[in-house]
């Protein structure tokens, strides 16, 4: 397989689709923003990961990764369940504080590695055919195609065997801990997805592409339907429809790949938000006009 | 299996939020196979007796003993109680549909990893009929009214099938026909031989729903049958001592 445009829109479905799995469930809880700080702030724990082992492609990065996830959201919530601070204050104390750590200790300690804070942010989409995976000697594709490939697996894996724990200690929490299934483990078991993922996706498509896959399919998928389990379908169709739209109009145009994918992942929900069948912003007031009308003629026939 | 002997005993269970105590050494045993109000002021510590029975919380202190039959694991223990939480603890946008919700109750039977196989969903439908909301399976649960909620709530924790029920202000907000659906529900569960307690508002309706009541602010005022605890004396004990406390900050 030698065809870049094909690697890259491969690797952009896959991304998608491992984002939109745990995106589901994070936005059900109202933990968008944690997705935001999580994606970040692992960028410490590659850092730290990466001094331990001086290996950019250790294994142990993506483990340094995910325990800063989890370390972030555990340290959010002990400040917040301090009653002093509110969730949002609470991110927003943690996340940029162990962000600019790691930016520190980047721009100090390992300014002549390739993990600059620009590849951070926005990804090198483009690039990332180029870094093959080879096995003895032999070039079976884009190393990302296989990173991400066995991280969407273990997510659709995981929501796929722990669907029931997901959705009741998503809907009730109290009931999910009175039966057995304990709240704080289903949601330290989901961070811990929603870390990996980051780790695995960022090097390709960047942080904020992450977040944007993780919320933006989600949310649309959530004004379509009434279904936990064609939600986390439809959010997987979307992101992957926004991945290769977003790819198309950015060649082109030629324009950033992941910024496109962003944008295209924001009019998309923007145009579900107008339009969408039951819950669209258009179809209320269209509804809402004719039920005053109905109204109005059944006034005056009663008159 | 005596039949006297209590289904729940609590002993000087002490419960609090930050530093102020919400349950002040509660001594409580709630008789096997009967309807049981539990009545007080706002802010009295109705459901937090509840959710410290639920493990939901952590009590300072106290211990609180179930007497559910012999040789039971954790796991046989926790399904032989249910949980009907007040409906407005979770979000009802959540996309689910009422049959999902009902679902729900069978899960601590099936335990970690196991799906609902189709006798669940037969028990559930069954269950809906029984609360008059079996053409309601399908409907998004958005869409449902005050009462058909605390409907879905009450198959959601018959499908357990438990023993016992502690359901948290069932009544509240609801329609009149929800009303004489639980009541009539509240007499089958007590003829099958089933415990039921009951955070409860209405002062007036106690006496012809419940068999015992329990009188709380914050601490335990008087327990026991209806007949001889729930009377004008006990009532203004335990909603003066609101007054007075009162009275005395406004004195400092």
């Amino acid at each position: 397989m030698n065809n870049p445009a094909l690697e890259i829109q491969i690797i952009a479905v896959i991304v998608a689709v491992a984002c939109a799995l745990p995106g589901v469930f994070l936005v059900l809880r109202g933990m968008a923003m944690m997705a935001d700080a999580i994606t970040h702030t692992i960028l410490l724990g590659i850092v730290m990961a990466f001094f331990v082992t001086e290996d950019l492609s250790s294994p142990y990065l993506i483990l340094g990764a995910a325990l800063m996830g989890v370390f972030t959201v555990w340290l959010t919530e002990l400040l917040h369940q301090t009653k002093l601070l509110g969730k949002d204050a609470s991110i927003g104390v943690v996340f940029p504080l162990l962000f600019s750590i790691a930016i520190i200790l980047i721009s100090r300690y390992a300014g002549s590695v390739h993990l600059d804070t620009d590849s951070v942010l926005l990804g090198e989409l483009a690039f990332a055919p180029f870094d093959r995976l080879l096995v003895f000697g032999v070039d079976i594709g884009a190393k990302a195609i296989y990173v991400m490939g066995i991280i969407l697996l273990i997510a659709v894996i995981a929501v796929i065997v722990f669907f029931k724990e997901l959705q009741i200690a998503t809907f009730d929490p109290a009931l999910a801990a009175a039966l057995g299934f304990s709240p704080v483990l289903i949601h330290y078991g989901l961070m811990t997805m929603v870390s990996v993922t980051a780790v695995g996706a960022f090097e390709a498509v960047g942080s904020i592409l992450v977040v944007a896959f993780m919320v933006g399919p989600p949310i649309t998928a959530y004004l379509l339907t009434n279904h936990l389990k064609k939600m986390l379908v439809i959010s997987a169709g979307i992101g992957a429809f926004n991945g290769i739209v977003g790819f198309q109009l950015a060649m082109l145009a030629d324009v950033s790949i992941a910024g496109m994918m962003a944008v295209v992942t924001g009019l998309v929900f923007l145009l579900v938000f107008i339009i969408a069948p039951e819950k669209g912003l258009y179809t209320g007031m269209k509804r809402r006009k004719m039920q005053k009308k109905e109204f109005e003629k059944a006034l005056k026939n009663l008159l | 299996m005596k039949k006297e002997n209590p289904v729940v005993t609590i002993k000087h269970l002490t419960v609090a939020y930050d530093l102020q105590p919400v349950l002040w050494n509660v001594n409580l045993a709630i008789p096997r196979g009967h309807l049981m109000a539990i009545v007080g002021p706002n802010g009295a510590g109705k459901s937090t007796l509840i959710k410290a029975i639920m493990e939901l919380l952590k009590p300072v202190a106290g211990e609180i003993t179930f007497d559910l039959g012999e040789h039971l694991s954790k796991k046989e223990e926790r399904n032989l109680i249910g949980y009907v939480p007040q409906n407005g603890s979770v979000d009802w946008d959540f996309p689910a549909t009422v049959l999902d919700v009902v679902l729900m109750g069978r899960y601590g039977h099936l335990g970690w990893m196991k799906r609902p196989k189709e006798a669940d969903y037969a028990l559930s439908r069954e269950m809906l009929k029984r609360v008059g909301m079996e053409t309601y399976e399908n409907r998004q649960i958005s869409q449902l009214s005050g009462g058909q909620k605390q409907r879905v709530f009450l198959a959601r924790a018959l499908v357990q099938q438990p023993d016992i029920y502690f359901m948290d202000e069932p009544f509240q907000g609801v329609d009149a026909q929800t009303e004489k659906t639980i009541v009539a529900l509240l007499k089958d569960l007590k003829k099958a031989g089933k415990t039921v307690v009951v955070v409860h508002h209405d002062l007036q309706t106690v006496p012809t729903y419940f068999d015992d009541v329990t009188l709380i602010n914050r601490e335990v005022i008087e327990s026991g049958p209806v007949e001889t605890i729930f009377t004008e004396e006990n009532l203004a004990k335990t909603y003066q001592k609101e007054a007075n406390e009162v009275r005395e900050e406004l004195v400092e």
